[in-house]
């Protein structure tokens, strides 16, 4: 009764016609010449960038540079003006909505940390769960002791186990980042993103947050947000700058960070 | 599965499926077997009254389910229970028979006076019960559906749904004013004789409706019970207070809200079509946008997102309407007026939140050291 429409026309036949290059049929995630404007402004130029699979990638930035509208093109909240976005090598995420890309496998963790907050902390990651997620299947769903040992294992993860039944809006700033990142896990994408996650945290919190992304990134690809120069080293992983919506540097973060360009929009205004 | 929620053993289920029961028997029975001059005798025009409110209370059960549980504010919820209560007023229309005044053997009389030589089709059928009551779901219903698959889908929200589903009701106010409509215009549908044969006027029949409505608003509950507290129901609280973020989770929004929306509003049909037979005359009114306001308040004074509470609302503050009526006959709307913005301010949870927060808190302090425990969703 309630088909789903956009179940139906994921266009990978038509893509996958196409020949594409190695580079992008190789990738899992593919952005190349994308750009998109709000009013007359151009907060993506032209951006180019690649992440294998398996990888993990730190990104960093000036307030504004498009960072996190990068995530909100990859995931379907914006549609890019121009630009191919390839997820998988072969699907094209422009043509998909959220629904479908989150479905696809790629997860988010928004800059503001957003969990439903009238749901307990068990809950919101019981929600998240890889389960069926269609109307009937949620209406007629039975007590799974699966997806609740999944939900234990997430909750231990990220240590919220002693709060399970808490309000998630009763939850401290941290706590709620590391719910979202449980949320995350729980929903076993192949990407992703995560935007910010030690906006907020105690020195000791951002080093746990460090150890569990890298811990994440060994069985997932992720991409990070982050201005927390001492959290991006932590990670140690290959660093892409953006400024002004395109990539202005990459490397290591060593390399990155000796780049005068980088230097210069960090601390030349 | 549904069945085990549905016969769960929590209390607030169990005391309201029991207050109904017992309602729909004992009320009845003090109206029918107890004699007049009795103080237990419950005289027929309070079981009329009653019998009114338990629609109301329906009507509200169905809003909260889309408002409270989806955060979908409907401003347009009475056009559903109008045209449950016309396609039971159709088929009541059609058991007249020849006995309307102008005595024709098919035609009702408003059909006569406009001159109309025969039936059109939107009244073939309805004198078939079966036939009248599938369309007392299915027209609401499909309207619904057709209705929430375009402004889900193209995302409308907020101010700007509510909007058009004012302006849905709005509409169909003055489409079924208009007599070549052939729903009787102005006047509406009105002189119903008998319903399955049975005197529509005598205190049997009214009794006995009085005992489906009891029954229709607990089936009502028990379905919208068993809807909030799925997974589905968990879903449908993700969709009210972060919509995007439920998106992003995969879950297709726009599915689970057209799943609410048209039970809702096949819930609110059926009420329409149980208030019909006991008041006696349906017309375009029906359809105004202030009755669909009233509702909102209803829900609102009895507690959102609680179920019982949007029934208990209903009833209360229908029951001051009455009298508030009867006392200051202009001062109604000004009360209700009154009354919605005090609940807003002082009790923006109702009757029955604002009462379960309080009781969660004195047992919370009760044992504090179960408080983990006492922190658990009402739900
Ligand atoms: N929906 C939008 N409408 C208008 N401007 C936007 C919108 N989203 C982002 N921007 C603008 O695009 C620029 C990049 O924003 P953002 O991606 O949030 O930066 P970052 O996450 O790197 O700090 C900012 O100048 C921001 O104001
Ligand atoms: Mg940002």
């Amino acid at each position: 009764m309630l088909i789903d429409p956009m179940d139906m026309h994921v266009p990978t036949e038509a893509v996958q016609a196409i020949e594409r290059p190695l580079v992008v049929t190789q990738s899992l995630l593919y952005l190349d010449g994308v750009s998109v404007s709000f009013d007359g402004f151009r907060a993506i130029n032209n951006l180019s960038l690649v992440i294998a699979p398996g990888e993990m990638r730190a990104i960093i930035g000036p307030n504004g540079a498009g960072k996190t509208t990068m995530m909100d093109i990859i995931t379907g909240k914006t549609k890019p003006d121009t630009g191919d976005v390839i997820f998988d090598g072969q699907i094209d995420l422009t043509q998909l909505d959220e629904t479908a890309i989150a479905n696809l496998g790629i997860g988010r963790k928004f800059q503001k940390p957003t969990v439903f907050e009238s749901h307990t902390v068990e809950d919101n990651v019981e929600m998240a769960v890889k389960a069926d997620r269609t109307v009937f299947g949620t209406l007629f769903s039975r007590h799974s002791a699966e997806i609740w040992k999944r939900v234990d294992e997430i909750l231990g993860i990220v240590r919220l186990g002693d709060h399970r039944r808490r309000m998630a809006g009763d939850l401290s700033h941290g706590q709620k980042q590391w719910l979202e990142i449980g949320m995350l896990l729980a929903q076993d994408p192949k990407l992703l993103l995560v935007d910010e996650p030690a906006a907020g945290m105690t020195d000791v919190e951002t080093g746990a947050t460090a150890d569990l992304l890298k811990d994440i990134a060994k069985t997932h690809s992720v991409v990070v947000v982050e201005h927390d120069m001492g959290f991006i080293r932590e990670l140690g992983v290959k660093v892409t700058c953006l400024h002004e919506g395109s990539v202005l540097s990459e490397g290591t973060l060593d390399k990155v960070s000796a780049d005068e360009r980088v230097i210069e929009v960090y601390l030349g205004r | 599965m549904i069945a085990r929620r549905l016969f769960s053993s929590d209390r607030r289920i169990a005391v309201t499926i029991a207050t109904l029961l017992a309602a729909a028997v004992i009320v009845p029975v003090l109206n029918l077997a107890v004699p007049a001059d009795s103080v237990f005798h419950m005289p027929s025009y309070v079981v009329a009254l009653v019998g009114k409110y338990l629609c109301y209370a329906l009507l509200a059960l169905a809003l909260d389910l889309v408002w409270g549980y989806c955060g979908i504010l409907s401003l347009g919820h009475g056009a559903f229970f109008a045209l449950g209560g016309y396609a039971m007023g159709m088929y009541l229309m059609r058991q007249i028979g020849p006995r309307g005044v102008y005595s024709h053997p098919t035609l009702p009389d408003f059909m006569v006076f406009l001159n109309w030589k025969e039936l059109p089709f939107t009244w073939w059928g309805f004198s078939s019960f079966p036939y009248a009551m599938l369309m007392v779901g299915l027209v609401p219903g499909i309207l619904a559906f057709v209705f929430g698959w375009f402004a889900f889908r193209s995302r409308v929200t907020g101010v700007y749904l509510s909007i058009i589903t004012q302006a849905l009701t709005y509409a169909l106010m003055l489409a079924f004013f208009r007599n070549d409509m052939g729903f009787g215009g102005n006047n509406g549908l009105t002189d119903f004789k008998d319903i399955l044969g049975f005197n529509i006027q005598s205190q049997t029949t009214r009794a006995v409706l009085f005992s489906l409505s009891v029954l229709a608003l607990m089936a009502g509950y028990l379905v919208a019970r068993a809807i909030v507290t799925s997974k589905a129901g968990k879903i449908l609280i993700a969709v009210r207070d972060a919509e995007a973020r439920t998106r992003f989770l995969g879950y297709r929004v726009e599915n689970y809200k057209l799943f609410v929306w048209t039970v809702s509003a096949v819930m609110a049909g059926i009420a329409g079509a149980l208030y019909v037979p006991q008041v006696g005359i349906i017309n375009p009114s029906e359809f105004s946008p202030a009755n669909s306001i009233e509702t909102i308040v209803w829900v609102a004074v009895g507690g959102r997102g609680t179920l019982v509470g949007a029934a208990l609302g209903a009833g209360v503050v229908n029951f001051a309407k009455s009298w508030f009526t009867g006392a200051f006959p202009q001062g109604w709307l000004f009360a209700l007026g009154g009354l919605f913005v005090f609940v807003t301010l002082f009790l923006p949870k109702g009757i029955v939140g604002t009462f379960t927060e309080w009781w969660r808190t004195r047992a919370a302090k009760r044992e504090p050291p179960a408080s983990a425990a006492a922190e658990q969703p009402a739900q």
